[in-house]
């Protein structure tokens, strides 16, 4: 019977049999730990890109505690954060080197495109140096609108970004 | 050993190698200090380091540079408040203020008493705004991160009281040319002098907990000594003059409004290091909430606010060019209109831009580490430099 | 016109130094209807009147703190240099080009002002002159006003207006890839406008 057992076949098909049920009972709970992770450690980079800026570092502040929410302005490296949150209008001279600053961050990255005028331009959508949008070069997670947006809007923006990770599936 | 050095030398270079010198180029680093760093803010400037010292400095500004000059032209002049103050949106009154004067010169408006009064509280209220986030990023660039906090707490009161008279945190879009949108609520009188008091006690604890602390002192005493020759020169304005010694400020030398029946000092330190140009933010706090309760003491009961216009003022041809002291130094308006209701051509000269040609001046011979301290300590906010 | 006589009263210019007698000839702007020439803005543009002479020194108004005098490309540094030196002015504020395509000309005005002398604290002297639009070429007064570096380089990119003599007539502002005409002239519209 044994031996009936351990012959090849028989045991790959056991092996994957096992495996299938493992992965099925770990597979939510281990994704659910690791997104939770994730929420509540967003770093994001330190990149202004123009007025919403002051914003956001009022939002950073005391009354509008956004460190609570686990997110803490890195001054390191861009090679450990993982949130962009583009404040404000991108210019012509400014589009690439915003592609190059999310090219470079690790994977799973997300971008919240904050403001008016990263939506679509906002106040400013005429003027000769201004992009559309910041959607047409990076891929944007939340739109938070405002010019510029109360801190309180910028936090309501980051929690629906946290409500979009926790359905994200892990592979 | 020098001869046998030479023999190998001449050795090689019969086998064809040739011996590449040292050059003085290659010993220099470049840095791109830029849009994304810590320590820059919406701005990038290179420096070739040589070891520590710095040789050469060259600023790129440009990275938010929104052709405000070019759309104005397109806007008739009371449209054009709103992406006016943006440049500068914590400091807004400011930068709308010398635009609403400007305009009232070339039209002909009169603007009523309360109005300028109300103009020049909201005006104050601004410049402490500006200044205390200032010092926050100052915090930042040093490290110091109770330096960031605690201003950034303090100034939300300000930006409450903005917020009860416009109806918004830090754009507010109040001054307009003929006066102020809307009249100030009540209660607003004594909710601004408990701020006002509560302060200037603040203050008092900044100075003695930031200013005496040793590191701050240590990083910033004697770093970027600017003499007053070279301030007057190269045309620097607004703290960073004052800080050099010499006693310059719109307010006095040029009372626009209200200003002529106010009684305050110009505050100005004679050493011209990063310690004084740190120094001369807050002394103008100080001066700056004697002013707000002498205008909250001075201001007419009762009135109006806003002259009387059509919805597209129009003025005869011809030009004006008004300044007004702002958190960065003096803010002037250049307007030529040819008769109709859109501005011919509008010209915004801005402190940061005035003081950005110290950048250079200082950093070169200086060491790397003395850079956050030296650039921040210019009063330069980058997104109104590049307008 | 209504703002500037409630400025008069703490002007500081009540003349701690007399200024000197008008000569007789044509000192007088350009028909100032209601209001009359102050005094002392008069008496500092007649000084330069009376060192370069009638011809070569264009006034086109003389108001309360604010004098605006036009001279040619080529006297540009002469005058400015007599301005620096004589007269007290010792900054550049800023440096503007206007685009009149009306006149086919450009126009670069020097808003001059003083840190160090107090009578002419509030006033500023603009030193304007105006050259083709075609071919826009002026000397530089980076010699004169150190100041004034960064804001000629930007009127360079702005107008197009080549400064003879900066050291770095380039591109400031925009981005490096503008391959456009430069911004402020009237040609260049904002599209969809």
């Amino acid at each position: 019977m044994i031996k009936d057992l351990l012959n090849p076949t028989n045991f790959n098909l056991m092996v994957s049999k096992i495996s299938d049920i493992l992965v099925r009972a770990l597979d939510e709970p281990l994704g659910y730990a690791i997104n939770w992770g994730r929420i509540w450690s967003l770093w994001p980079v330190h990149l202004e890109t123009a007025c919403c800026s002051v914003e956001f570092g009022a939002a950073s502040g005391p009354r509008y505690d956004v460190e609570r929410f686990g997110i803490i302005e890195a001054f390191g490296s861009l090679r450990q954060c993982d949130l962009i949150v583009v404040q404000g209008t991108v210019n012509r001279k400014m589009a690439p080197r915003l592609r190059m600053v999310y090219d470079q961050m690790p994977e799973p990255k997300y971008v919240i495109a904050m403001g008016a005028c990263a939506i679509t331009g906002g106040l400013y959508v005429d003027s000769y140096n201004v992009l559309p949008g910041v959607d047409g070069i990076i891929p944007v997670d939340v739109y938070v609108p405002g010019c510029p947006p109360r801190p309180e809007t910028l936090i309501q923006g980051t929690i629906l970004l946290q409500e979009k990770i926790k359905r994200s599936k892990i592979k | 050993m020098e001869k046998n050095l030479e023999h190998q030398i001449d050795e090689s270079e019969k086998l064809g190698m040739q011996i590449v010198k040292e050059s003085e180029d290659d010993r220099l680093m470049t840095l791109s200090v830029g849009p994304q760093h810590p320590g820059s803010g919406h701005f990038r400037f290179t420096i070739k380091v040589d070891g520590d010292y710095v040789v050469h400095c060259d600023p790129d500004p440009g990275y938010v540079h929104r052709g405000e000059e070019k759309m104005c032209e397109y806007r008739s002049f009371i449209q054009n408040i709103p992406h006016l103050e943006r440049p500068v949106i914590h400091d807004s009154a400011n930068i709308t203020y010398s635009y609403s004067l400007a305009v009232e010169e070339l039209v002909g408006i009169q603007v009523p008493r309360r109005g300028q009064f109300i103009r020049a509280i909201a005006s104050e209220l601004d410049r402490q705004i500006y200044t205390l986030y200032w010092l926050a990023i100052y915090g930042i660039f040093l490290g110091h991160s109770t330096m960031f906090m605690w201003p950034t707490g303090d100034r939300e009161l300000f930006i409450d009281l903005m917020d009860a008279l416009s109806g918004a945190r830090v754009t507010h879009a109040f001054n307009i040319p003929g006066g102020v949108r809307n009249d100030i609520p009540d209660g607003f009188k004594d909710k601004c002098l408990r701020h006002i008091s509560y302060f200037e006690k603040r203050l008092k604890e900044y100075e003695d907990i930031f200013y005496t602390n040793p590191l701050f002192i240590q990083r910033t005493e004697g770093v970027g000594i600017l003499t007053k020759e070279d301030a007057i020169g190269l045309g620097v304005t607004g703290s960073v003059l004052r800080a050099s010694g010499v006693p310059y400020d719109i307010r006095k030398a040029e009372p626009y409004d209200v200003y002529n029946e106010i009684d305050f000092k110009v505050q100005y330190m004679k050493s011209g290091d990063s310690l004084a140009r740190a120094y001369v933010p807050l002394l103008d706090m100080k001066e700056s909430c004697h002013i707000m309760r002498q205008l909250l003491d001075k201001m007419p009961e009762s009135g109006e606010v806003r002259a009387k216009l059509q919805p597209t003022p129009k003025g005869p041809p011809g030009e004006a060019y008004r300044r007004v002291e702002s958190g960065r130094g003096a803010l002037g308006y250049y307007i030529v209109s040819d008769g109709s209701p859109k501005p011919y051509r509008v010209k915004i000269s801005v402190g940061s831009f005035r003081n950005m040609i110290a950048l250079p001046h200082l950093l070169v011979g200086s060491k790397l580490a003395d850079m956050p301290s030296v650039y921040w300590s210019l009063n330069y906010w980058p997104v109104e430099a590049d307008r | 016109m209504s703002q500037d006589p409630k400025n008069k009263p703490v002007d500081s210019t009540t003349p701690s130094q007399p200024p000197p007698s008008p000569p007789a000839k044509a000192a007088a702007p350009p028909a100032k209807k209601e209001t009359e020439v102050p005094a002392f803005e008069k008496g500092l543009v007649s000084q330069i009147i009376s060192r370069f002479g009638d011809d070569k020194i264009k006034v086109a108004y003389i108001r309360p703190l604010r004098m605006k005098v036009n001279v040619e490309p080529l006297d540009m540094v002469e005058v400015a240099t007599f301005i620096r030196d004589n007269l007290g002015f010792d900054h550049a504020e800023s440096v503007t080009g206007t685009d009149y395509p009306k006149d086919n000309q450009i126009e670069v005005i020097y808003q001059l002002g003083s840190y160090s002398k107090d009578d002419i604290a509030a006033h500023i002297l603009s030193l304007t002159t105006r050259t083709s639009r075609d071919d826009a070429l002026l000397p530089t007064l980076i010699n004169v006003y150190r100041s004034a570096e960064y804001h000629e380089r930007e009127t360079f990119e702005m107008l197009g207006v080549y400064f003879e003599g900066h050291p770095r007539n380039e591109r400031f502002l925009l981005p490096e890839d503008w391959a456009d005409l430069p911004p402020l002239r009237k040609e260049f519209r904002i599209r969809g406008r």
